[in-house]
């Protein structure tokens, strides 16, 4: 259970990204969190393991506070937070293995690391779920070998070995294609299916959100202003969210009827950036 | 190209100049050229000590195309050897010791304090030129290679330290978000996200500073501070021009081994 309470975030350039953010996300939830570029999606997800510092409130995860942890604990937190990037963030000259068993830092000493002499569980949990998102043949390729939802996928993996309670998803799918971005979508909701993770998942592609997430929160200029089922979702609460636009095909009858490109053509289109 | 657009529609263009005001561009084009014609009268020319010189160095040449490397072998063995181990031992020491002092003077990694403190030892290093730490470990440590062994050792950390301060800056950030989400400490976001990024340019700089380091090593003899430069030195000062043509060919030889066998082994790299 993570619980978000009147949390803010004001950067020193005076920018407020965040304003008493309330929340509360059972375990096992799923929730897409949409709203325009610089609405403060990422700085939300970043303040829940403090890569970014909240300015104000507090977050909870399974009764523990964690805007009030020390250095220490605070490494043993984000272990059981996993993070999947936009960019996927992987670290491009090292093997796919590698950065998989990264995910194990948190929990192997600093000279295990250093010599890559994981112990043997994680080795085998590592090629289970490189199994399980289909790259068993590309355990030594090079991660800037592969194409960008292969990369995705070692992204999924390297969170998951950390066997994480909560997921933090910032924008999946935005450098993918979109038949890629729903096989990445329904990868990432089937595996927090299966394992019981609770995840947040910050999209900006409404239709994709609607299909693949059962709960959708709507942030606009750092405050929640959306925060119920995909159904709800009605053109004029999405122009609350975004602001005003003809949203009909956005929202369509039936998410699997839309086709990939009039998806794009449909997402938001504002430039793709980490918001920070 | 349908050539039905009227001549005084067409716009044109040309690159803005450097320096809009059209009267302050030709006044500082005079100036330059002005301040070149004046140095160059004030240089002495002496016509006389010109021709001397021409016939000296014919001399000088002559001798150079006839290398001398038996009647001064030794010492040419034991300078080059000298240099070699010189260059060697401080360009791996140096490099050892440029690995913390580049981590701490990378602004996005270090702490103020350590920043400050790494930034300002490669400052001071990096102020002055070889040839005069040289003469500061000449006087301190006297004579010979390990005054030689000091300046290029230190020589070498200032600079691997300064390029690859910058290279960690310039990594790609989300790698370490990405690692520092995890869980991993300080010295494993290092490890994991960091050097791999830097490790090329780490490598490169460092093969490439052995050879800088070896070209500076025969400098270095000239003060003093050991290695084939000093029986350079004393092989001028004797007019014994067949043995310092001798020995410049050995230089020769070997900066141009270290010359591409660094630049070979750079582009294996990439």
């Amino acid at each position: 259970m993570l619980s978000i309470d009147q949390l803010s975030k004001r950067y020193p350039s005076g920018e407020q990204a965040l304003a008493d953010v309330t929340l509360e996300l059972p375990s096992g939830q799923v929730a897409a969190l949409i709203g325009p570029s610089g609405a403060g999606k990422s700085s939300l997800i970043r303040c829940i393991n403090r890569l970014i510092e909240p300015s104000a409130g507090r977050i909870t995860l399974d009764g523990q506070d964690l805007t009030r942890v020390g250095n220490r604990e605070l490494r043993r937190v984000r272990r059981k937070i996993g993070m999947i990037f936009q960019e996927y963030a992987l670290v491009e000259r090292l093997s796919v293995m590698e950065n998989v068993l990264s995910g194990r830092l948190g929990y192997v000493g600093f000279w295990r690391s250093a010599l890559r002499r994981f112990p043997q569980h994680d080795i085998d949990h590592a090629f289970d779920l490189l199994a399980r998102v289909g790259l068993e043949d590309y355990v030594d390729s090079r991660a800037d070998a592969l194409s960008g939802g292969q990369r995705q996928r070692v992204g999924i993996a390297r969170a998951l070995i950390q066997e994480p309670t909560l997921l933090l998803v910032d924008e999946p799918t935005a450098s993918l294609d979109p038949k890629t971005s729903r096989q990445i979508m329904r990868l990432i909701t089937e595996l927090a299916g299966e394992r019981g993770l609770s995840a947040i998942i910050n999209i900006h592609d409404v239709a994709l959100a609607k299909q693949f997430v059962p709960r959708i929160i709507g942030l606009r200029a750092g405050r929640v202003v959306y925060d119920d089922s995909p159904d709800a979702l009605s053109a004029e609460r999405l122009t609350d969210i975004y602001g005003a636009e003809d949203w009909s095909k956005a929202l369509g009858s039936s998410p699997e009827q839309t086709s990939p490109e009039q998806t794009s053509e449909h997402a938001p289109n504002a430039p793709q950036q980490v918001t920070s | 190209m349908s050539g039905t657009t009227p001549e005084q529609t067409r716009k044109t263009w040309s690159p803005r100049p450097l320096i809009a005001r059209r009267w302050l561009r030709w006044l500082a084009l005079f100036a330059v050229i002005g301040y070149l014609a004046l140095a160059l009268i004030t240089v002495p020319v002496d016509g006389a000590r010109i021709l001397r010189g021409f016939e000296r160095s014919g001399r000088l040449f002559g001798e150079f195309l006839q290398p001398d490397f038996t009647s001064r072998w030794r010492d040419i063995r034991i300078g080059i050897l000298e240099s070699l181990t010189m260059t060697v031992v401080s360009t791996a020491v140096g490099v050892l010791l440029a690995l913390p002092t580049s981590l701490g003077a990378a602004r996005t990694l270090a702490a103020t304090p350590v920043y400050l403190l790494c930034r300002g030892y490669i400052t001071v290093v990096r102020t002055f030129p070889e040839i005069i730490i040289g003469i500061v470990f000449v006087v301190m440590m006297g004579f010979g290679p390990f005054a030689g062994f000091l300046t290029l050792t230190l020589a070498t950390t200032g600079f691997i330290a300064k390029l690859m301060a910058e290279e960690i800056e310039s990594v790609d950030g989300r790698q370490l978000e990405a690692i520092r989400a995890t869980g991993a400490s300080w010295a494993q976001v290092v490890l994991y996200a960091v050097v791999p990024q830097v490790m090329p340019r780490f490598i490169g700089l460092s093969v490439y500073r052995l050879d800088i380091n070896f070209r500076e090593s025969t400098i270095l003899g000239i003060v003093g501070a050991g290695g084939i430069g000093a029986t350079l030195n004393t092989a001028m000062a004797r007019y014994d021009f067949s043995s310092a043509g001798a020995i410049l060919i050995i230089i020769i030889g070997i900066v141009l081994v270290l010359e591409y066998g660094s630049s070979y082994l750079r582009k294996r790299l990439q």
